[in-house]
């Protein structure tokens, strides 16, 4: 087996005294790195964010900003990251450490190299433009271009946040000898095909798509790998160590996205962060979803693959795909079948996807419905779970709802499809008297319970509520259309 | 020595200075606890055995444990020399035979690496034998399950001034704990070392406690033991008292192995294992004149205190010492109780007790004000404390003028009149969301309530080349201490701010610290220093008049040099003068102390002058509210705050800030949850890690925060004209409270009192909105005389809890008299 290395901060180390479930963080931390911290251990904090040098679309690479503390050391090998210290030195700050230490953007400091890498991966982004004068500057975004949900996944409990929002929307642009700048015109490093095992475990980056198949054909308990956000908790709080892993996140079949006349289709193991990128809204619904989808660290790394496949009833893309009317592709070494989403979920985290079946796409027919909306209720706004979810998806024709589909989460052991409601309105004018009835409907649809996060009469009464609320946006958008 | 208050020319003090770790922060350079445990060759890893029942003795099987590869220890109750004990009331056992709530350490093992130390720690054995438990405070009451002592504070008389009162109102007021979540969690690192000393390095606000603790559970005495706190990543008061068991333990280890001993706790064993903000159950009853004045207060306050005494005695203290606020209650009856319940011992958090003490009299004042028909604005600017009035605890509200100055000043700058017009616009043509903008004050008292906490001590070095470096017992969580202390001592010793350097605090340094805490550290430890720096500066300043031919008396000391009055043409470095003084052997270093002086408090009769002054502040938020869901965002938020004149505005404007976001995460979004069910997990913690325990984060932000600082603020009575700036801001929180209030008030008819669930979350506030709506749909109904009786006569279903059952319970009885 060949050693793994990896390049961090543009020096070459190798893999040391790590197992294959020791966290990118962890090692960080082992081999001297202490400034990447560890605030949750389950990628809500973004204390431990660092940079990880991915490929864009043009045979460059993207700075992109992950959680230390969900991805395996053993999946970065060969690959090139950049924590805070690479960044820039105390006596040599990086323009985001400079912004952010003089705005007061740093009280405790311990989040602090967290967001200074979030930013410096949003300073690099390189479709990030300065609002034109005169452009309207839009809801979250700096007139500097940034996005500050680049810092959704990144929590800070003493300063309240406004100086470091400062610090961010004063950013300039890299300057012309900025080393990382630079660095995004070469490619990203490629794929490692990696076969390692230590500390009881076996972590293995396949070479090809047919050789992770026929991985998982003689391996049928092989624990499939994307980004690692939900299997990266479960081994940081829950314990958890699988015998053996198989990471497909990099596999190029699984990292498709096209856009045919009958349908699109989005590789399952594109990060989400990229599906956004490229779709680029045109598919609204999903345009809606992705804000609301955790935070951009996640989404950096998470997949739709991995949001399914971990069958989770309260993931937020399957209501979103529900009511898209998606269909996935589960290639296994036998050959490739198609599913409809609706007919995926068997029970509480239980799908029928094969043992041997990994899921390589999700196809999204076309032409999609014109009324389309993701309604999200939790707790806080920026990354939360859901209490419950919800996707419409409706065509109206001369005032008269003529198809439906609506996707629900949170609201029983697997992701549903609200038919009875979807009965409710087809056929029938799209009016208060319908919504009211179909709200009702709604209403009872599932079987929500009460937990942490919601009583189960609001989980009900918010399907409802959600309904009404889409028919009264409805109804605004109309008004200011004829106005 | 100059005046406590008086600043000279151009002081540092007052400049805006970045924090002085911010090139290490942002860079990732600057070292916690545990950064250095990672840098430590041989260390070994501390782990917990966690009770899985809320109230049990148990019988623990260590043995399992050494079966696991890399498990070198297991640290137990027989291991200890001294005292098995992690307090200093006696009532923590650090290594316990009876299980006092789920998630109670009751062993700890020690491996080569935190995965042996884990599986380690899996293996260990333990039998339950279940005894009773109270989870709820409602249960403690119940079972009268109580500690401490409980507390009264009284003025005039209440009974007979409620009696009396034209309209009196009456209710239950109930809300949660808070987690600190200070993002970095406890750590400790003890290393025993070649002289027999201890040096443990602690994530500690009380550095003292925490060395007297680890002497006296390994039975040595103080000196034979060193803390340090190099920095923390956040403490809130979490860590207070509650980092003391954990360094013990480390020591502990460190002892038996010989090894340097790691223990940092993860995000679940934190927020499962230490304390939190205190919940408390109020049950109250006011009395007004029909134009709103309060004309008394009947209140019995429970206090939760979860499963030993802790700090909850002065936290209750705090409470009784707040529930005015910033009004005159002239009489008062006000009974605080501790209740003793199996969940984690709740603790110190950033106000301690006193936004739990103004929780009840805002809540109370957003409750009646629209039964009274008078704009809740109003019936709190009309009972702000006047000049000459005071608490009910007897001290004399000093500059109570600056309440209404403030008040005034932010309604000015907020454009409050105007705003409010254009959201009553906004509101009449919106149906499903509506908006509101409220305006609440705060008062907090400045000083520790135990008098002996109120003193500091500090250690100033000058070097021969003029460098000089500053030790001071306060410790540095994030608050920015540190670098106002830098400019204390920059400023007392006439020099630039980075002629100063400051050295880690340390228990050998600086001996018998009180805790970094009470918002107090500047105070006292800015005295302490500037003490030590002037007598520094004094004899320095003989050296300089010698040197330029003035009388000591008429030297200056000012940007670095030294000058004589009239001496035009001459000056000296700092450096000359301490290089000469040297030479002529005159000491350049000195231990600096300070006391505050006036403050008096009897703790049986609740009465005196506890605080050496009060910090005021106000705030208007605006919020918006969605009635579909209950969602809501907070728009705009303008505070003025009184911090005295500022000795670091910056900083000041920072805590200021984040304050207030910490305040409206208590009010409105952090939710702990317990299983208060009799099934297997009960006691357990439902929300024990960050995707179930919301704090705050970039969205709920206020979309457009103004701070300001409340101008020519000098207060006699500390450090350069300053005031505290720690806690007081967290209740500018209540007004996002009050707005959200107001705005589900839009959905019913004038006249509803709101009673809104505490925290706020989305849920509760849609509860709220059912309720404001069927107060509508019962109006238009018009005349149910049944539902009439029920809302005069049931003063029992006045709880604030988020059940949508409440929804239907009257919210607030109200009777004539």
């Amino acid at each position: 087996m060949d050693e793994i290395t990896m390049t961090v901060n543009g020096r070459q180390r190798p893999l040391q005294g790590a197992t294959a479930h020791t966290t990118a963080l962890d090692w960080l931390r082992d081999t001297g790195l202490s400034g990447s911290k560890e605030g949750c251990a389950e990628g809500e904090c973004g204390a431990c964010a660092m940079l990880v040098a991915t490929p864009d679309d043009n045979g460059g690479t993207s700075w992109t900003a992950v959680n230390a503390c969900l991805v395996p050391a053993a999946a970065l090998n060969g690959q090139e990251i950049v924590t805070a210290e690479g960044l820039g030195s105390p006596d040599e700050l990086h323009p985001v450490q400079e912004k952010l230490a003089e705005a007061g953007g740093s009280q405790c400091g311990y989040c602090t190299p967290g967001f200074a890498c979030s930013m410096a991966g949003e300073y690099y982004r390189a479709d990030r433009a300065p609002a034109a004068a005169g452009d309207e500057v839009c809801e979250e975004h700096g007139p500097n271009g940034f996005d500050l949900h680049a810092l959704s996944g990144n929590l800070c409990r003493c300063t309240g946040y406004r100086p470091i929002r400062d610090a961010a929307y004063t950013l300039g642009s890299p300057e012309a000898d900025d080393e990382l700048a630079a660095r995004r015109s070469r490619p990203a490093p490629a794929p490692m095909p990696t076969d390692f095992s230590s500390g009881g475990g076996r972590f293995i980056r396949p070479a090809s798509l047919s050789e992770a198949l026929d991985l998982l054909h003689d391996e049928p308990t092989a624990l499939l790998l994307a980004g690692s956000t939900d299997l990266g908790v479960e081994v940081n709080l829950r314990g958890r160590r699988a015998p053996l892993v198989v990471a497909i996140e990099q596999l190029p079949e699984l990292r498709t996205l096209e856009i045919g006349e009958e349908f699109i289709e989005i590789g399952a193991a594109l990060p989400l962060s990229e599906v956004e990128r490229r779709l680029d809204g045109q598919v609204p619904l999903l345009a809606q979803l992705f804000p609301q989808f955790a935070s951009r660290l996640i989404r950096n790394r998470g997949t739709f693959g991995g949001n399914l496949g971990t069958g989770s009833p309260i993931g937020d893309t399957p209501p979103a795909l529900l009511a898209l009317g998606a269909r996935l592709v589960l290639a296994s070494a036998g050959g490739e079948r198609e599913v409809d989403l609706a007919d995926y979920f068997t029970g509480y985290r239980q799908t029928i996807r094969g043992a041997d079946e990994l899921i390589r796409a999700i196809r999204i027919p076309l032409p999609l419905a014109r009324v389309t909306a993701f309604h999200k209720i939790a707790k806080r706004r920026f990354d939360d779970i859901s209490s419950v979810a919800l996707g419409f998806a409706l065509d109206i024709e001369g005032g008269v709802v003529t198809a439906a589909r609506i996707g629900l989460g949170g609201v029983a052991a697997t992701p549903l499809r609200a038919y009875a409601t979807e009965a409710a309105l087809v056929g029938r004018p799209w009016n208060v008297a319908t919504v009211r009835a179909a709200s009702a409907v709604l209403q009872s649809e599932g079987t929500p319970m009460s937990d942490h996060r919601a009583s189960s009469e609001y989980r009900s009464l918010m399907l409802g509520s959600s309904l009404l609320k889409l028919y009264s946006s409805t109804v605004i958008e109309s008004k200011e259309v004829s106005a | 020595m100059s005046a406590l208050a008086d600043r000279p020319a151009n002081p540092v003090v007052g400049l805006r200075a970045v924090h002085e770790s911010a090139a290490l922060h942002v860079t990732g350079a600057a070292m916690y606890t545990d950064d250095l445990a990672a840098h430590t060759a041989g260390v070994l890893t501390a782990w917990p055995v966690q009770s899985t029942n809320a109230h049990a003795r148990v019988t623990v099987d260590v043995a399992p444990a050494y079966d696991v590869p890399g498990v070198v220890r297991v640290l137990t109750a027989d291991d200890v020399p001294g005292i098995n004990d992690a307090g200093i009331k006696h009532d923590e056992p650090l290594f316990p035979s009876e299980a006092m709530f789920y998630g109670h350490a009751l062993v700890w093992v020690l491996g080569e690496t935190q995965e042996a130390a884990r599986l380690g720690a899996e293996a260990v054995k333990v039998d339950y034998e279940a005894l009773p438990s109270y989870i709820t405070v409602s249960e403690a009451i119940a079972a009268e399950s109580y500690q401490g002592i409980a507390r009264t504070v009284e003025r005039g008389d209440a009974a007979a001034a409620l009696a009396g009162a034209p309209r009196v109102f009456e209710g239950v007021t109930e809300f949660g704990g808070q987690e600190h979540f200070y993002l970095e969690t406890h750590a400790s690192l003890a290393i025993l070392d070649s002289e027999g000393q201890y040096f443990v390095q602690c994530s500690t606000q009380h550095p003292s406690e925490t060395q007297e603790i680890v002497a006296h559970v390994l039975g040595i005495s103080s000196s034979q033991v060193t803390v340090q706190s190099l920095r923390m990543g956040g403490a809130f008061g979490g860590k207070e008292m509650q980092p003391h068991g954990f360094a013990a333990i480390a020591a502990l280890g460190a002892k038996l192995t010989g090894r340097p001993v790691r223990l940092r706790l993860n995000r679940t064993q934190d927020i499962t294992m230490t304390g939190k903000r205190h919940p408390f159950q109020i049950s109250w009853k006011a009395g007004f004149t029909e134009d709103g004045l309060i004309q008394a207060l009947d209140a019995t306050l429970t206090a939760d205190g979860g499963w030993s005494i802790d700090l909850s005695e002065p936290v209750l203290g705090r409470a009784l010492c707040h529930i005015d606020n910033a009004y005159w209650i002239p009489n008062v009856h006000a009974y605080g109780r501790i209740a003793k319940t199996n969940k984690t011992s709740q603790t110190a958090f950033r106000g301690f007790g006193g936004p739990q003490g103004v929780f009840l009299i805002e809540d109370i004042l957003g409750r009646v004000a629209p039964v009274l028909g008078i704009d809740p604005a109003e019936i709190r600017r009309k009972n702000m404390y006047r000049p000459g009035q005071s608490t009910p605890y007897g001290q004399l509200v000093k500059d109570a003028d600056r309440l209404e100055a403030i008040w005034q000043r932010l309604v000015d700058e907020s454009d409050f009149d105007e705003r409010r017009a254009e959201i009553a616009a906004f509101n009449a043509a919106s149906v499903d969301t509506k908006r509101a903008l409220a305006i609440t004050p705060v008062k907090f008292g400045i000083s520790f309530n135990f008098a002996a906490f109120n003193q500091a001590g500090a250690l100033v070095h000058v070097y021969k080349d003029g460098s000089v470096l500053i030790n001071h017992g306060g410790t540095e969580m994030g608050q920015g201490l540190h670098t106002k202390m830098l400019q204390v001592a920059a400023t007392a010793l006439g020099l630039r701010l980075d002629q100063v350097r400051l050295a880690p605090t340390r228990t050998d340094k600086v001996p018998n610290t009180s805790a970094t805490a009470a918002s107090s550290g500047a105070d006292l430890n800015g005295g302490a220093v500037k003490n030590a720096c002037e007598q520094i500066r004094e004899r320095m300043a003989k050296v300089a008049g010698r040197l330029l031919g003035v009388d000591e008396r008429d030297v200056r000391f000012e940007g670095g040099l030294i000058t004589g009055l009239g001496k035009f043409d001459e000056s000296l470095t700092f450096a000359e003068v301490a290089n000469a003084a040297y030479l002529q052997r005159v000491q350049l270093w000195a231990a600096g102390y300070y006391r505050t002086e006036g403050l008096h408090w009897n703790p049986d009769l609740m009465k005196g002058s506890p605080f050496k002054y009060f910090a005021y502040g106000c705030a208007a938020t605006e919020v918006e509210v969605d009635g579909f869901t209950g969602a809501y965002r907070v728009r705009r938020v303008d505070i003025v705050h009184d911090v005295g004149d500022s000795l670091s505005p910056m900083l000041d404007i920072g805590q200021i800030e984040g304050a207030y976001v910490q305040g409206v995460g208590w009010l409105t979004l952090e939710e702990l949850r317990w299983d208060e069910t009799d099934g297997p997990n009960r006691g357990r913690l439902l929300t024990q890690s960050a995707s179930t325990y919301k704090l705050p984060s970039f969205s709920e932000m206020p979309e457009e925060f103004n701070v300001r600082l409340f101008e020519n603020a000098r207060e006699d009575g500390a450090v350069y004209g300053s005031k505290a700036v720690g806690e007081p801001p967290f209740m500018l929180a209540f007004s996002a409270r009050e707005a959200i209030r107001e705005a589900v008030g839009e959905f019913a008819p004038a006249g509803h009192s709101v009673e809104l669930g505490s925290p706020a979350t989305p849920e509760a506030v849609y509860w709220a909105i059912e309720a404001a709506r069927s107060a509508g749909s019962a109006s238009v109904a018009a005349t149910s005389p049944a539902a009439d009786a029920s809302a005069e006569h049931d003063p029992t279903g006045a709880s604030a809890g988020s059940a949508p059952a409440g929804a239907d319970v009257p919210a607030l009885a109200t009777t004539e008299a």
